[in-house]
């Protein structure tokens, strides 16, 4: 995004196809304001009945992790098996757990 | 017709074609009221469920077990704030929230104001306490609110763990010794009857139940979710060589249920009150880490404020 006033900020664009799912993320444009920014995604992203709902975010409202983290951030889940069922043995013949 | 009884008719119509109501609907304000006493009393529960377990982390009998006592405890806490931010999109604040949890106004679940008096109880409390948390919040992932919905289906992923590694430490301790065999059985007389009553009262003095469930946001009655629990529970014990302590305890062909004795519903009533061995201790607890905590949220505040500062300076 530019900082050049004259240009019509960058919008983080969130849809949600079905009451009780969640909003997900599907790409973002450019809108003068919050209200533009749902008009415009609801014909960019919702022209085959996508979505039942739209959240419009400003993309620079929004912090990321970076890349080169990513091993200092999520390899320690890697050596925690035990926080999956399936870790566990369970007696014979145990029903229902 | 009113207009408020239009809209209230339209938001039952989206109920009853099993239609998730999201936050920005309409929606009767005794709904949102019970959605907001609901939430938060669970969330609160996972809160206070970490103290019990919390209490044998640097006393688990080895580093397996520590480990995976930890991350059952990190889960907890997780759990909880799932379902604060799930709480907080009814319109109530996260400060209020908690405010009314350590002021003593707002319930948990009074299973968390009983004892961990052994090792053998955190093995009975993944197995009964969470196994029939997991009924309830089963349950709970069909709810009609969509945010309590999304956050119990997380839940009950992660939660799958919880209960086969309790169950994992009663059926290795009625495995070993006879000393070891006694300490499970001591905590399966001591948690048996507490765990029954975290289903609530019978659906006959079950008062908001029926209302709840016009709104799907409860699917089953307590007493159809306490007799799976006990169906389900029973078999597991005998395949260990443990014993449920209740007497009246039987198989019934008929009904293809087991018969079962009775809740003592005056200790039940007690404890909800605030006379269970441990309420004070707990809220006590929380309002101490609460307290304690204060100078590194207000810490965290000024970091971020001089951090702000100085990147408008440069």
């Amino acid at each position: 995004m530019t900082d050049n006033p004259n240009n019509w900020p960058l919008w983080e664009i969130f849809i949600q196809s079905k009451r009780g799912l969640e909003h997900k993320h599907v790409g973002s444009l450019h809108a003068a304001d919050a209200q533009m920014a749902i008009e415009n995604a609801r014909d960019v992203y919702t022209r085959r009945q996508e979505g039942q709902s739209i959240w419009v975010v400003p993309a620079g409202a929004i912090s990321s992790s970076q890349p080169d983290d990513a091993a200092m951030l999520f390899d320690p889940a890697d050596d925690k098996t035990y926080r999956h069922p399936t870790f566990y043995t369970m007696p014979e013949g145990a029903k229902y757990i | 017709m009113t207009d408020v009884q239009n809209l209230e008719e339209r938001f039952q119509a989206k109920i009853d074609a099993e239609l998730k109501i999201e936050p920005k609907d309409w929606m009767p304000e005794k709904y949102r009221k019970t959605l907001i006493r609901q939430i938060s009393q669970h969330a609160h529960s996972e809160v206070v469920g970490m103290l019990p377990e919390g209490n044998w982390i640097t006393r688990a009998p080895n580093l397996r077990r520590k480990a995976i006592l930890l991350a059952k405890v990190q889960d907890e806490a997780g759990h909880g704030l799932y379902l604060y931010s799930a709480c907080e999109t009814l319109g109530v604040t996260r400060e209020q929230t908690i405010d009314d949890l350590l002021s003593g106004k707002a319930k948990y679940s009074s299973i968390f104001n009983y004892p961990t008096l052994t090792w053998a109880d955190i093995g009975a409390i993944g197995w009964l306490v969470d196994g029939a948390a997991i009924m309830n919040q089963v349950m709970l992932c069909r709810t009609s609110y969509g945010p309590y919905a999304r956050a119990m289906v997380r839940i009950c992923k992660e939660e799958s763990f919880h209960q086969r590694q309790g169950y994992e430490i009663m059926a290795v301790l009625a495995k070993g010794t006879p000393e070891q065999k006694e300490m499970a059985q001591d905590a399966l007389n001591r948690w048996w009857w507490p765990s029954l009553m975290m289903f609530g009262p019978t659906d006959a003095n079950s008062p908001h139940s029926a209302e709840s469930m016009k709104w799907k946001i409860k699917r089953q009655s307590n007493d159809e979710l306490r007799q799976t629990f006990i169906d389900r529970t029973v078999q597991q014990a005998e395949v260990i060589g443990l014993t449920i302590p209740d007497p009246r305890l039987k198989w019934n062909e008929s009904t293809q249920h087991y018969d079962w004795g009775e809740i003592d519903w005056t200790e039940f009533n007690n404890v909800v009150a605030g006379n269970g061995p441990c309420n004070k201790e707990r809220l006590a607890a929380r309002n101490k880490a609460h307290d304690d905590g204060a100078w590194v949220r207000k810490a965290a505040l000024a970091h971020a404020a001089k951090k702000a500062k100085k990147k408008q300076a440069a």
